[in-house]
């Protein structure tokens, strides 16, 4: 069912080139970062660089990719640039999580989570209306350490299936995820603790996304759901630490991030245990004792000229370039995936306004977002609300460069959690707003279905 | 761009195979005969540069057995020769990187094992402090954690899933053999009584046995390697010679992105536009011994010796055969002609960098060490550029950060 009303916005945003194929081929869509767009289907197809770059600024982009790579190491060590890992930690890179600038995935069998954390928080909320971290352990937890300190806790992982049938009868199996946390180093939690665990999102593209004006965001949101179509997107307003007020949130998995850099220097920290100017303290809670005594690796540990280098290679990123993108099934599924009303949320089009890095700026970008949050439902719900987002609403994940996920990734777990086992499962998830959507997918035929799937495997 | 098992050398880089359907190139397609001769020449000299490199890790751990033996300040002093002397033939095999192949393998291959960095040194052993003062930690120091340290549990101890500190390899064995390099004129300086049983030293017995099985561990990991570019049936080397039957263009891709990619992003950019960008001392792959210029000449060589089908070995024997640049030359003679005026240009721009390394870096833009890096690195992204040129001339697209 596509809505006149939506489309009213989106006429505002798309350049007076309508589509004229009438197949629904537009041209040019295959460019999913306008000029940025690099055409790769290997492996490394996250992790180009924005084709339309400088020649300083592809040397830039290398010196970033080298730190969002190399290991940190413990300090004090000969190589000072790269010291200061912990005393807490999830990882030793971006790179170890961020695979391949690629999708994290939940731990196998028996596995301890590597590319994927677990958010603490008690009810209530910081000075800046953000989540209030466990008084213990922290915003989040941290399963590794460094020598002499004991890490927090082991996370573990357990599946429960939940049988399901297409309207056609075809069965399907969905599969929950049980999170157990043990071995807590530093006594017991606070008992109305609320976790929520999440795989490491891609990182190509950010740099589009983060180029989109606040004033597209705001068209898009119909907070409460004025157009009457059930789908009620909302922006986060999260604090801006660089700044020291409130603005609107667009990364992380609920869009509590308001740009890449406190994205960068928030994992610095968090992910890593390295200080930068932006969060210059250790997060050691008052039972944390080793933490509290282990050695900096300076002060800040990533000085602002590396998180400088960092946060410019997580803004290059390219997008990969669509597969078949006029091939006339996924054209088909194109169509389907719109009348399911999919493309309320995963909008296809944006345009990129101004941004300090002149290649990210006035592109024409098919990144499959609105940088919103909706209700998706009690099924994906973490109850954990974060700012403004509540406990059951996600941000649509943007959608660009998902057909190449197995390529890269070698996995197809989707979801914020990775519950997702391939692009069936992460529709078949959806509630909430996206219910009536997902009801329509699961009432077409398994042969339309497979449309919408091969268009999704042309992204 | 990050290889998930690896450390800092296993890296992804950004290459594609389109095979070019409209590449207005008018150059007749290889042959699977030309593709062969290539690859067979190819297999010849990374199985000879990998077996000296072996030669070369079982010379080092034959010295370091002798330190090991009669701890002195010269036998300390030959094994960091024996270390030194060991790392070109290695080095000249980095060419064979970023395709998946035996040493970085996803799933196998155990580069992060031989050559990660950067290393984790207060992983390892005592470290000193910012006032000095040494801070005894590290595996060697913690029973609990390694209760015994042999070849196996090391290399379990390892960077498994890119979760461990990177604890093996050269570097490793390097750091053990010169201590931390807190010196902004020369080497590392550890002193031989850490290897001296019931003297000043703590840790010793353990520092002795993780010394002991590091460079063991490196002697069998080279082995593993040089095994797979033997001339027997089911190995690597004998995969990449069917696939040129195959497709002629499949093991030429291999070669030319392995090529460009450490010429490019991993040379020019990595090893030496970083430290270039970030003044940052030691910020370089052989910190402790000071010897990063050498490794960054023989990276450089090892490209040469590819697209020539030369490699001449630690012995001075010489292995070559069909080349890549026979192959280019007899469709595009002015673009060989180039592309082997520019690798010559390379090795020449990298030998003029005065060392060490960790010094040319520093100062103002026009300090003779850094004008001397950013020729090196200009002299290698020219020369990238040159081997997609290649690359697209024998019918495979590879996009190549430079």
């Amino acid at each position: 069912m596509e809505r006149a009303a939506s489309s009213v916005i989106l006429s505002v945003l798309v350049l007076a080139c309508a589509p004229a194929d009438p197949s629904g081929y537009e041209p040019g869509e295959e460019r999913s970062g306008g000029d940025t767009t690099v055409f790769d289907t290997s492996r490394a197809a996250y992790s180009i660089s924005a084709r339309n770059l400088t020649f300083d600024e592809r040397s830039r982009f290398l010196v970033g990719n080298n730190f969002f790579g190399d290991n940190w190491v413990v300090a004090p060590s000969s190589t000072s640039a790269r010291d200061g890992l912990g005393p807490l930690h999830n990882a030793l890179s971006c790179g170890s999580c961020h695979l391949f600038d690629g999708r994290g995935e939940p731990p196998g069998e028996g596995e301890e989570m590597v590319s994927m954390l677990v958010r603490l928080s008690v009810p209530g909320q910081d000075e800046h209306g953000g989540p209030l971290g466990e008084p213990t352990y922290g915003g989040q937890l941290q399963p590794r350490a460094i020598p002499g300190v004991p890490p927090e806790a082991a996370t573990h992982l357990a599946w429960e299936e939940i049988p399901g049938t297409y309207e056609d009868g075809e069965a399907y199996s969905l599969r929950r995820p049980i999170l157990t946390i043990d071995t807590l180093a530093y006594g017991p939690m606070q008992d109305d603790v609320m976790t929520s665990a999440r795989v490491a999102p891609p990182v190509y593209g950010l740099g589009l996304l983060e180029a989109v004006p606040d004033a597209t965001l705001l068209a898009l949101a119909d907070p409460n759901d004025a157009d009457g179509d059930g789908i009620s997107g909302r922006v986060n307003h999260v604090w801006d630490a660089t700044r020291g007020e409130t603005a609107i949130g667009r990364f992380g998995w609920k869009a509590t991030q308001p740009t890449i850099r406190q994205q960068t220097a928030g994992a610095f920290l968090g992910d890593l245990g390295i200080t930068t100017s932006l969060f210059p303290s250790q997060e050691c809670s008052e039972s944390e004792t080793e933490c509290r005594a282990a050695t900096a690796g300076g002060e800040p540990e990533c000085e602002d000229d590396i998180l400088d280098f960092v946060v410019f290679y997580g803004q290059t990123l390219a997008v990969p370039a669509r597969r078949e993108a006029d091939d006339p099934e996924v054209l088909r599924g194109k169509r389907l995936f719109r009348d399911a009303g999919c493309a309320s949320c995963h909008v296809p089009r944006l345009e990129t306004g101004e941004h300090e890095i002149s290649a990210l700026a006035d592109q024409i970008i098919y990144p499959y977002t609105d940088m919103l949050l909706h209700d998706v439902g009690d099924e994906l719900a973490d109850h954990r609300p974060d700012f403004e987002a509540d406990g059951r609403e996600w941000r649509t994940p943007p959608l660009w460069g998902i057909g190449l996920l197995q390529t890269v990734n070698r996995h197809q777990l989707l979801l914020h959690d990775g519950r997702a086992r391939g692009f069936a499962e992460a529709i078949l998830w959806h509630g909430g707003e996206a219910e009536a959507s997902r009801e329509a997918f699961r009432a077409m035929s398994r042969d339309e279905r497979e449309a919408v799937l091969r268009f999704l495997e042309s992204l | 761009m990050v290889f998930p098992t690896q450390g800092h050398l296993f890296r992804a880089l950004p290459i594609a195979l389109a095979l070019s359907a409209c590449g207005g190139e008018s150059a007749p397609p290889v042959t699977a005969e030309e593709s062969l001769e290539v690859t067979e020449t190819y297999a010849r000299i990374l199985h000879a540069a990998y077996s000296d490199a072996v030669t070369g890790a079982q010379a080092l751990d034959g010295a370091i057995d002798a330190m090991l033996a009669s701890p002195s300040e010269s036998t300390l002093t030959a094994a960091r020769t024996a270390w030194t002397a060991s790392r070109p033939a290695y080095l000249e095999t980095e060419v064979a990187r970023f395709y998946d192949g035996p040493i970085d393998d996803p799933e196998t291959g155990p580069e992060g094992l031989v050559n990660a960095w950067p290393l984790d040194e207060a992983y390892i052993d005592y470290v000193v402090d910012a006032s000095g003062t040494p801070v005894e930690g590290g595996l060697i120091y913690d029973d609990a954690e390694l209760p015994t340290i042999d070849e196996a549990s090391i290399a379990e101890r390892n960077q498994v899933g890119s979760e461990e500190n990177v604890s093996t390899g050269y570097h490793a064995v390097e750091f053990l053999l010169w201590g931390q390099d807190r010196s902004t004129t020369g080497p590392g300086a550890r002193a031989h009584t850490d290897y001296v049983e019931g003297g000043e030293a703590t840790g010793v017995a353990r520092r002795r046995a993780y010394l002991a099985a590091t460079s063991s561990l490196l002697v069998t990991h080279l082995e593993e390697v040089r095994d797979a570019w033997s001339e027997s049936a089911g190995n690597y080397r004998a995969d990449m010679i069917a696939a040129a039957d195959e497709d002629p263009r499949e093991p030429l891709r291999r070669i030319l992105v392995g090529m460009g990619s450490l010429s490019g992003a991993e040379l020019a950019g990595e090893r030496m536009n970083v430290a270039y960008m970030t003044k940052e001392q030691e910020d370089e792959h052989s910190c402790f011994s000071d010897t990063t210029l050498q490794d960054q000449l023989h990276d450089a060589i090892g490209i040469r010796n590819v697209y020539l089908g030369r490699y001449t070995r630690t012995d001075g024997s010489v292995v070559e055969g069909e080349s890549l640049s026979d192959l280019v030359a007899s469709r595009d003679a002015d673009l060989d002609a180039r592309m082997r005026e520019q690798l010559d240009a390379s090795v020449t721009a990298i030998e003029a960098i005065p060392g060490p390394f960790d010094q040319a870096i520093l100062g103002t833009d026009d300090a003779a060490g850094r004008v001397a890096i950013a020729a090196a690195v200009d002299a290698l992204r020219a020369q990238t550029r040159t081997i997609a040129e290649i690359a697209a001339l024998l019918g495979v697209t590879i996009n190549l950060e430079e």
